[in-house]
Protein backbone atom coordinates (compact mmCIF):
# COMPACT_ATOMS: atom_id res chain seq x y z
CA UNK A 1 0.00 0.00 0.00
CA UNK A 2 0.97 3.64 -0.71
CA UNK A 3 -0.29 6.91 -0.02
CA UNK A 4 -1.37 9.23 -3.02
CA UNK A 5 1.64 11.57 -1.09
CA UNK A 6 4.05 8.85 -1.20
CA UNK A 7 3.15 8.27 -4.82
CA UNK A 8 4.51 12.04 -5.57
CA UNK A 9 7.87 11.44 -4.13
CA UNK A 10 7.73 8.01 -5.53
CA UNK A 11 7.32 8.86 -9.11
CA UNK A 12 9.12 12.64 -8.77
CA UNK A 13 5.22 13.55 -9.76
CA UNK A 14 3.07 17.32 -10.13
CA UNK A 15 0.21 17.24 -8.63
CA UNK A 16 -2.34 18.71 -11.50
CA UNK A 17 -5.69 18.07 -9.53
CA UNK A 18 -6.67 16.80 -5.97
CA UNK A 19 -4.15 17.81 -3.91
CA UNK A 20 -7.18 17.32 -1.27
CA UNK A 21 -6.27 13.27 -1.85
CA UNK A 22 -2.86 12.92 -0.44
CA UNK A 23 -3.99 10.87 2.14
CA UNK A 24 -6.04 8.28 -0.03
CA UNK A 25 -4.54 4.70 -0.34
CA UNK A 26 -3.90 2.78 -3.30
CA UNK A 27 -3.42 -1.23 -3.58
CA UNK A 28 -2.80 -1.83 -6.59
CA UNK A 29 -2.02 -0.61 -10.25
CA UNK A 30 -2.44 -0.90 -13.79
CA UNK A 31 -0.17 0.25 -16.48
CA UNK A 32 -1.64 0.49 -20.36
CA UNK A 33 -2.02 3.00 -22.81
CA UNK A 34 -5.43 1.11 -24.42
CA UNK A 35 -8.15 1.35 -22.02
CA UNK A 36 -10.17 -2.00 -23.09
CA UNK A 37 -7.17 -3.42 -21.42
CA UNK A 38 -7.20 -1.32 -18.05
CA UNK A 39 -11.15 -2.14 -18.46
CA UNK A 40 -10.44 -6.26 -18.79
CA UNK A 41 -8.71 -6.12 -14.89
CA UNK A 42 -11.65 -5.21 -12.15
CA UNK A 43 -9.26 -3.81 -8.59
CA UNK A 44 -10.19 -2.03 -5.91
CA UNK A 45 -8.18 1.15 -4.89
CA UNK A 46 -6.23 1.64 -7.55
CA UNK A 47 -3.72 3.94 -9.47
CA UNK A 48 -4.09 4.17 -12.99
CA UNK A 49 -0.87 4.94 -15.16
CA UNK A 50 -0.75 5.82 -18.84
CA UNK A 51 0.64 7.50 -21.69
CA UNK A 52 -2.56 8.33 -23.01
CA UNK A 53 -4.08 12.11 -22.52
CA UNK A 54 -7.58 12.25 -23.91
CA UNK A 55 -10.96 12.69 -21.97
CA UNK A 56 -11.50 9.05 -22.69
CA UNK A 57 -8.58 7.96 -19.70
CA UNK A 58 -10.67 9.99 -17.33
CA UNK A 59 -14.32 8.60 -18.51
CA UNK A 60 -12.39 4.72 -18.27
CA UNK A 61 -11.60 6.03 -14.04
CA UNK A 62 -14.90 7.38 -13.63
CA UNK A 63 -16.61 3.88 -15.20
CA UNK A 64 -13.99 2.04 -13.22
CA UNK A 65 -14.00 3.68 -9.76
CA UNK A 66 -10.49 4.57 -10.21
CA UNK A 67 -9.84 7.48 -7.74
CA UNK A 68 -6.37 8.46 -9.46
CA UNK A 69 -4.72 8.87 -12.70
CA UNK A 70 -0.86 9.23 -13.41
CA UNK A 71 0.40 10.55 -16.57
CA UNK A 72 3.50 8.72 -17.90
CA UNK A 73 7.02 9.87 -20.29
CA UNK A 74 6.33 13.86 -19.78
CA UNK A 75 2.29 13.90 -21.71
CA UNK A 76 0.57 16.98 -20.64
CA UNK A 77 -2.98 16.66 -20.94
CA UNK A 78 -5.09 19.51 -21.68
CA UNK A 79 -7.58 21.69 -19.75
CA UNK A 80 -10.71 19.75 -20.61
CA UNK A 81 -9.13 16.98 -19.45
CA UNK A 82 -8.21 18.17 -16.46
CA UNK A 83 -11.34 20.01 -15.94
CA UNK A 84 -13.14 16.47 -15.99
CA UNK A 85 -11.31 14.85 -13.73
CA UNK A 86 -11.69 18.03 -11.22
CA UNK A 87 -15.61 17.39 -12.24
CA UNK A 88 -15.37 13.16 -10.96
CA UNK A 89 -13.45 14.03 -8.38
CA UNK A 90 -10.46 12.59 -9.62
CA UNK A 91 -7.19 12.85 -8.59
CA UNK A 92 -4.45 13.71 -11.49
CA UNK A 93 -0.64 13.44 -11.15
CA UNK A 94 2.19 13.02 -14.02
CA UNK A 95 5.51 12.13 -14.42
CA UNK A 96 8.24 12.73 -16.46
CA UNK A 97 9.45 8.38 -16.04
CA UNK A 98 8.69 6.29 -18.61
CA UNK A 99 5.57 4.13 -17.93
CA UNK A 100 7.70 0.44 -17.79
CA UNK A 101 9.67 2.23 -15.02
CA UNK A 102 6.72 3.80 -13.33
CA UNK A 103 5.16 0.93 -13.05
CA UNK A 104 8.79 -0.89 -11.46
CA UNK A 105 8.68 1.83 -8.59
CA UNK A 106 5.16 1.67 -7.80
CA UNK A 107 5.47 -2.21 -7.61
CA UNK A 108 8.85 -2.28 -5.65
CA UNK A 109 7.87 0.19 -3.17
CA UNK A 110 4.70 -1.52 -2.18
CA UNK A 111 1.72 -1.74 -4.37
CA UNK A 112 1.20 -5.51 -4.96
CA UNK A 113 -2.33 -5.95 -5.09
CA UNK A 114 -3.68 -7.99 -8.23
CA UNK A 115 -6.62 -7.92 -10.18
CA UNK A 116 -9.30 -10.34 -10.67
CA UNK A 117 -9.68 -11.87 -13.95
CA UNK A 118 -13.32 -13.35 -14.12
CA UNK B 1 -35.48 2.03 -5.15
CA UNK B 2 -39.11 2.52 -6.06
CA UNK B 3 -41.04 0.06 -7.88
CA UNK B 4 -41.25 2.32 -10.78
CA UNK B 5 -39.71 1.45 -14.50
CA UNK B 6 -37.10 4.36 -15.32
CA UNK B 7 -36.41 4.46 -19.10
CA UNK B 8 -33.15 6.59 -20.64
CA UNK B 9 -32.42 7.31 -24.47
CA UNK B 10 -29.21 8.72 -25.53
CA UNK B 11 -27.76 9.57 -28.91
CA UNK B 12 -24.64 8.63 -29.18
CA UNK B 13 -22.74 11.09 -31.14
CA UNK B 14 -19.38 10.56 -33.13
CA UNK B 15 -18.52 13.98 -34.56
CA UNK B 16 -16.31 15.02 -31.35
CA UNK B 17 -14.85 11.49 -29.49
CA UNK B 18 -13.71 13.80 -26.33
CA UNK B 19 -17.34 13.58 -25.48
CA UNK B 20 -17.95 9.66 -26.12
CA UNK B 21 -19.15 7.97 -22.94
CA UNK B 22 -21.65 10.88 -22.32
CA UNK B 23 -24.03 8.34 -22.14
CA UNK B 24 -22.53 5.57 -19.92
CA UNK B 25 -21.39 8.50 -17.77
CA UNK B 26 -25.78 9.80 -17.23
CA UNK B 27 -26.74 6.09 -16.44
CA UNK B 28 -23.94 5.53 -14.03
CA UNK B 29 -24.92 8.78 -12.25
CA UNK B 30 -28.60 7.51 -12.18
CA UNK B 31 -28.12 4.05 -11.03
CA UNK B 32 -26.09 5.56 -7.91
CA UNK B 33 -29.08 8.13 -7.66
CA UNK B 34 -30.92 5.32 -7.34
CA UNK B 35 -28.80 3.37 -4.60
CA UNK B 36 -27.72 0.52 -6.69
CA UNK B 37 -25.03 -1.78 -5.17
CA UNK B 38 -21.59 -0.09 -6.62
CA UNK B 39 -20.35 -3.43 -7.74
CA UNK B 40 -23.22 -3.92 -9.90
CA UNK B 41 -22.83 -0.39 -10.91
CA UNK B 42 -19.15 -0.60 -12.19
CA UNK B 43 -20.03 -3.77 -14.44
CA UNK B 44 -23.00 -2.65 -16.17
CA UNK B 45 -21.04 0.67 -16.77
CA UNK B 46 -17.90 -0.66 -18.13
CA UNK B 47 -19.83 -3.01 -19.97
CA UNK B 48 -22.42 0.18 -21.85
CA UNK B 49 -18.88 2.33 -22.04
CA UNK B 50 -17.38 -0.47 -24.13
CA UNK B 51 -20.51 -0.47 -26.34
CA UNK B 52 -20.57 3.22 -26.54
CA UNK B 53 -17.30 3.75 -27.61
CA UNK B 54 -17.52 0.99 -30.25
CA UNK B 55 -20.78 2.35 -31.87
CA UNK B 56 -18.28 5.81 -32.21
CA UNK B 57 -15.56 3.96 -33.41
CA UNK B 58 -16.70 1.36 -35.76
CA UNK B 59 -20.10 2.72 -36.65
CA UNK B 60 -20.42 6.72 -36.49
CA UNK B 61 -22.46 6.81 -33.50
CA UNK B 62 -26.02 5.46 -32.34
CA UNK B 63 -28.49 5.12 -30.06
CA UNK B 64 -28.64 4.16 -26.34
CA UNK B 65 -31.63 2.78 -24.62
CA UNK B 66 -31.62 2.21 -21.14
CA UNK B 67 -34.49 0.20 -19.08
CA UNK B 68 -34.04 0.25 -15.03
CA UNK B 69 -36.26 -1.76 -12.93
CA UNK B 70 -36.23 -3.46 -9.49
CA UNK B 71 -35.07 -6.26 -10.99
CA UNK B 72 -32.41 -5.54 -13.81
CA UNK B 73 -30.34 -3.40 -15.63
CA UNK B 74 -31.07 -3.37 -19.52
CA UNK B 75 -29.02 -1.49 -21.87
CA UNK B 76 -29.07 -1.77 -25.68
CA UNK B 77 -26.66 0.29 -28.04
CA UNK B 78 -28.05 0.39 -31.39
CA UNK B 79 -25.96 1.59 -34.74
CA UNK B 80 -26.86 2.19 -38.45
CA UNK B 81 -22.88 1.06 -39.13
CA UNK B 82 -21.45 -1.82 -41.24
CA UNK B 83 -21.78 -4.31 -39.36
CA UNK B 84 -20.06 -7.36 -37.56
CA UNK B 85 -19.50 -9.80 -40.65
CA UNK B 86 -18.33 -12.91 -38.27
CA UNK B 87 -19.27 -11.93 -34.64
CA UNK B 88 -18.38 -14.99 -33.42
CA UNK B 89 -14.64 -13.83 -34.92
CA UNK B 90 -14.93 -10.65 -33.57
CA UNK B 91 -15.98 -12.36 -29.57
CA UNK B 92 -12.71 -13.31 -29.69
CA UNK B 93 -10.00 -11.16 -27.43
CA UNK B 94 -7.71 -9.30 -29.32
CA UNK B 95 -9.69 -9.52 -32.20
CA UNK B 96 -9.92 -6.33 -33.77
CA UNK B 97 -10.25 -4.04 -37.71
CA UNK B 98 -9.19 -0.98 -34.96
CA UNK B 99 -7.35 1.96 -37.16
CA UNK B 100 -4.24 3.04 -35.88
CA UNK B 101 -5.95 6.86 -35.24
CA UNK B 102 -8.75 4.92 -32.87
CA UNK B 103 -5.47 3.45 -31.30
CA UNK B 104 -3.61 6.30 -30.64
CA UNK B 105 -6.59 7.41 -28.63
CA UNK B 106 -6.48 4.31 -26.46
CA UNK B 107 -8.78 1.62 -28.21
CA UNK B 108 -7.93 -1.30 -30.41
CA UNK B 109 -7.29 -3.90 -27.74
CA UNK B 110 -10.02 -6.01 -29.46
CA UNK B 111 -11.01 -6.49 -25.75
CA UNK B 112 -14.42 -4.55 -25.68
CA UNK B 113 -16.75 -7.49 -26.51
CA UNK B 114 -15.18 -10.20 -24.40
CA UNK B 115 -15.37 -7.18 -21.48
CA UNK B 116 -18.81 -6.33 -22.37
CA UNK B 117 -19.58 -10.51 -22.27
CA UNK B 118 -17.47 -10.95 -18.93
CA UNK B 119 -19.54 -8.25 -16.78
CA UNK B 120 -23.05 -8.62 -17.48
CA UNK B 121 -25.34 -11.61 -17.13
CA UNK B 122 -26.48 -11.88 -20.19
CA UNK B 123 -25.27 -10.41 -23.96
CA UNK B 124 -26.80 -10.67 -27.30
CA UNK B 125 -25.23 -9.19 -30.44
CA UNK B 126 -27.24 -9.08 -33.49
CA UNK B 127 -25.44 -7.32 -36.43
CA UNK B 128 -25.80 -7.18 -40.28
CA UNK B 129 -23.28 -5.90 -42.67
CA UNK B 130 -24.23 -2.94 -44.38
CA UNK B 131 -27.29 -2.56 -41.93
CA UNK B 132 -25.99 -2.03 -38.37
CA UNK B 133 -25.43 -3.36 -34.90
CA UNK B 134 -27.73 -4.35 -31.72
CA UNK B 135 -26.28 -4.70 -28.58
CA UNK B 136 -28.28 -5.95 -25.48
CA UNK B 137 -26.63 -5.91 -22.17
CA UNK B 138 -28.29 -7.20 -18.93
CA UNK B 139 -27.19 -7.21 -15.64
CA UNK B 140 -29.55 -8.42 -12.74
CA UNK B 141 -29.63 -6.45 -9.26
CA UNK B 142 -30.77 -9.04 -6.96
CA UNK B 143 -29.03 -12.00 -7.52
N1 LIG C 1 -20.86 -1.42 -33.41
C1 LIG C 1 -20.00 -2.01 -34.25
N2 LIG C 1 -20.11 -1.84 -35.60
C2 LIG C 1 -19.25 -2.44 -36.45
N3 LIG C 1 -18.23 -3.24 -36.07
C3 LIG C 1 -18.07 -3.45 -34.75
C4 LIG C 1 -18.93 -2.86 -33.78
N4 LIG C 1 -18.53 -3.26 -32.56
C5 LIG C 1 -17.47 -4.06 -32.76
N5 LIG C 1 -17.17 -4.18 -34.06
C6 LIG C 1 -16.10 -5.01 -34.68
O1 LIG C 1 -15.69 -5.99 -33.75
C7 LIG C 1 -14.29 -5.84 -33.44
C8 LIG C 1 -14.05 -6.21 -31.99
O2 LIG C 1 -14.71 -5.28 -31.11
P1 LIG C 1 -14.11 -5.04 -29.65
O3 LIG C 1 -14.92 -3.99 -28.99
O4 LIG C 1 -14.00 -6.35 -28.96
O5 LIG C 1 -12.63 -4.53 -29.95
P2 LIG C 1 -12.15 -3.09 -30.46
O6 LIG C 1 -13.27 -2.13 -30.38
O7 LIG C 1 -11.52 -3.27 -31.79
O8 LIG C 1 -11.03 -2.73 -29.41
P3 LIG C 1 -11.27 -2.34 -27.85
O9 LIG C 1 -12.73 -2.54 -27.57
O10 LIG C 1 -10.41 -3.26 -27.08
O11 LIG C 1 -10.86 -0.92 -27.72
C9 LIG C 1 -13.99 -4.40 -33.79
O12 LIG C 1 -12.62 -4.19 -34.07
C10 LIG C 1 -14.87 -4.21 -35.02
O13 LIG C 1 -14.28 -4.79 -36.17
MG1 LIG D 1 -14.34 -1.91 -28.58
Amino acid sequence: MLKVSEIVKILDAEVLTGQENMDLEIYSGCGADLMSDVMAFVKESVILCTGLVNPQVVRTAEMMDIKVLCFVRGKVPGEAVIELAKEKGITVLATQQPLFICCGLLYSNGIKGRGVWN
Amino acid sequence: MSDSTVKLHYDIDAEDFTTAGEASSGVKKTLTRLGVNPELIKRISIAMYEAEINAVIHANGGFADVEITPEMVKVVISDNGPGIPCVEDAMKPGWSTASNLVREMGFGAGMGLPNMKRYTDEMCVESEVGVGTKITLIVYLNR
